[in-house]
């Protein structure tokens, strides 16, 4: 039986997606060793302590709730601090993180506040005795690594979309704790979130990803991409570097390499050919789907499913059977 | 302003590469190095810093055996005045064991700002800026997009995911480097041949513990052979009835 504990994630008064992820894997680690006590940090403002039955119903027996008006946004040092003040106090085997944004910012300095090792960006990972195993994508995607982290607790932080949250419902005992930092004294201060537009729904978080590439011709056909985005539901736009570069799309939507790694349950590729430096950004999507004139096209290489031929003719068509198959039409 | 930039030679992964007989590290046949592609964007925040603030020094730290020193000699005809080698036979794969290294280096540096990038582009962990930041005691803002300095303080952008964070910090500080700040320049001849008489210090490396350590090291296993459904809009329903059933994504 070993202890884990989960760091949720807030953003806008609300859970992030992540935070679910991150419980969830606490819950399935602990249960690995036969059962343990989960633990879970939620930091916000007066009134995040109302999130805390959630992330009772993905597994976890406490939430550590830590209300403060200065808190509303994510406050690295105070966040730092508090997260490793209730780290060392529940003395779990683990501690989970998403890999996400604040996630990679918040975890690396809470490992060197608690003098512990890190495995950062992880897909899966196993409890193997007095170590965790991880697998972490390594070279931009083009081998992954099956790395041992030894020391206890070992902190661990995983790729947004890695783990699927699961239910394992119980009624969380609350406990409310202060900052381990004076919020108004903190050195580094997050003015204000700018909107940069784009995706609605957050690339890292979207079960289901439309992405366009220069085959699309022009910024405006974009609404093509949108549109079947909006008959999926729960689908967010992405796009190709070339894109981006090209201002057709905010540079946050590219996806890649040097932008946003990505694992969706479904990804569909609009007139996008597949260069390496895209790739490295989806790879690892469960489901892909190409549509592409070019039948040597790179991308069909990686598709589960293809579709050659004109974009222009096929993805209205697909927006429409989508529709009919989500009871739209 | 006094500025340490700490940087990573890396294999050029561009390029076709293969796992050796360990398992667990790249085969080096025919293997290139360069200088991983934020530390460039990290190095030209830098020199650009000193460029518009006036006279100040570029120091970069680079960790490893010493085929770092090429990596540290290409950032230095980039502009920087001068190269620390902290010698290791090799990079741990724990970014707390380089974290320690370099926080030993540059605690008592009187640096102004420590840049790092956003994270290499082998071991893709991101994180030891902000450790190295922690076990100096000094802010830090990680993976910013958009900086400026001025009377001590500086402002930077982060972007998170759908929105930026405007975030204040006090210098001296750490900062993690993302893409597109600063397109890095290119060596010039004039810069190479002045890089010959620059300063390249050797220090031992005083790692920290590894206890991240690599197990085996694998090329991803390749996707189930593509299929293709078919030829143009008439394609969609049977690409529709598999979403459906097969890969019940739909």
């Amino acid at each position: 039986m070993a202890d884990m504990f989960a760091f949720a994630e807030v953003r806008g008064g609300a859970l992030r997606s992540v935070a679910a992820e991150a419980v969830t894997a606490a819950r399935q680690a602990a249960d690995a060793t036969g059962g343990g006590t989960v633990t879970a940090l939620l930091i916000g403002a007066p009134g995040i302590a109302a999130s805390a039955e959630k992330l009772g119903a993905h597994g976890a027996d406490v939430v550590v709730v830590v209300e403060h008006a200065a808190l509303e946004r994510y406050s690295p040092e105070v966040h730092a601090a508090t997260a490793a003040a209730q780290i060392r106090a529940a003395a779990p085997r683990a501690a989970f993180f998403a890999a996400s944004a604040e996630g990679r910012d918040l975890a690396p300095r809470v490992a060197a506040a608690l003098g512990v090792s890190l495995a950062s960006d992880v897909t899966s990972f196993t409890i193997d005795g007095d170590a965790v195993v991880v697998r972490h994508p390594v070279f931009t995607g083009k081998a992954i690594a099956t790395l041992r982290l030894a020391g206890t607790p070992a902190l661990v932080s995983l790729r947004p979309g890695a783990v699927e949250p699961a239910e394992a419902a119980r009624t969380a005992r609350v406990e409310s704790a202060a900052p381990a930092a004076d919020p108004g004294a903190a050195r580094v201060v997050v003015r204000e979130l700018v909107d940069r537009g784009g995706a609605t729904l957050d690339l890292g978080e979207a079960k289901t990803i439309v992405a366009g590439g220069r085959g699309l011709r022009a910024a405006e056909n974009f609404a093509l991409v949108e549109a079947l985005a909006e008959a999926f539901g729960d689908a967010a736009v992405g796009a190709t570097r070339a894109v981006t570069d090209d201002g057709w799309r905010p540079a946050t939507d590219q996806i890649g390499q040097t932008g946003r790694v990505v694992s969706p349950q479904l990804y569909v590729a609009v007139g996008i050919s597949g260069a390496i430096q895209h790739l490295a950004g989806m790879r690892t999507a469960r489901t892909i789907v190409a549509i592409n004139r070019d039948k040597d096209a790179p991308i069909f290489k990686l598709a589960d499913y293809g579709i050659v031929g004109d974009l222009f003719e096929i993805v209205p068509r697909l927006t429409e059977e989508v529709r009919k198959a989500k009871g739209k039409a | 302003m006094k500025i340490a930039v700490c940087i990573k030679r890396v294999p050029d992964t561009e390029m076709r590469f293969s796992i050796a007989a360990d398992g667990k590290s790249l085969d080096q046949a025919g293997l290139k190095y360069d200088m991983s592609d934020f530390d460039g964007y990290a190095v030209e925040v830098a020199l650009r810093l000193n460029e518009k603030q006036g006279p100040g020094e570029v120091v970069v730290v680079a960790v490893g055996p010493d085929g770092v020193q090429e990596t540290l000699r290409k950032a230095i005809s980039m502009g920087a005045e001068r190269g620390v080698q902290l010698k290791a036979d090799a990079v741990p794969f724990d970014g707390m064991a380089i974290a320690a290294a370099l926080a030993a280096e540059l605690k008592d540096g009187g640096y102004d700002l420590i840049l790092f990038g956003r994270q290499s582009t082998d071991s893709a962990n991101g994180s030891v800026g902000p450790m190295t930041a922690q076990m100096l005691g000094l802010p830090c803002v990680s993976a910013i997009s958009e900086l400026e300095i001025t009377g001590g303080r500086g402002v930077a952008h982060r972007e998170l995911e759908g929105v930026a964070e405007v975030v204040e910090f006090p210098l001296p500080a750490v900062l993690t480097i993302d893409e597109g700040i600063a397109r890095p320049r290119l060596p010039s001849l004039k810069g190479i041949m002045a890089a010959k008489k620059k300063t390249l210090d050797v220090r031992p490396a005083q790692l920290g513990e590894a206890r991240l350590t690599v197990e085996k090291l694998e090329l991803p296993a390749e996707r189930a052979a593509g299929r293709i459904v078919g030829e143009g809009a008439d394609a969609v329903p049977e690409l529709v009835r598999l979403l459906q059933t097969e890969a019940k994504v739909l």
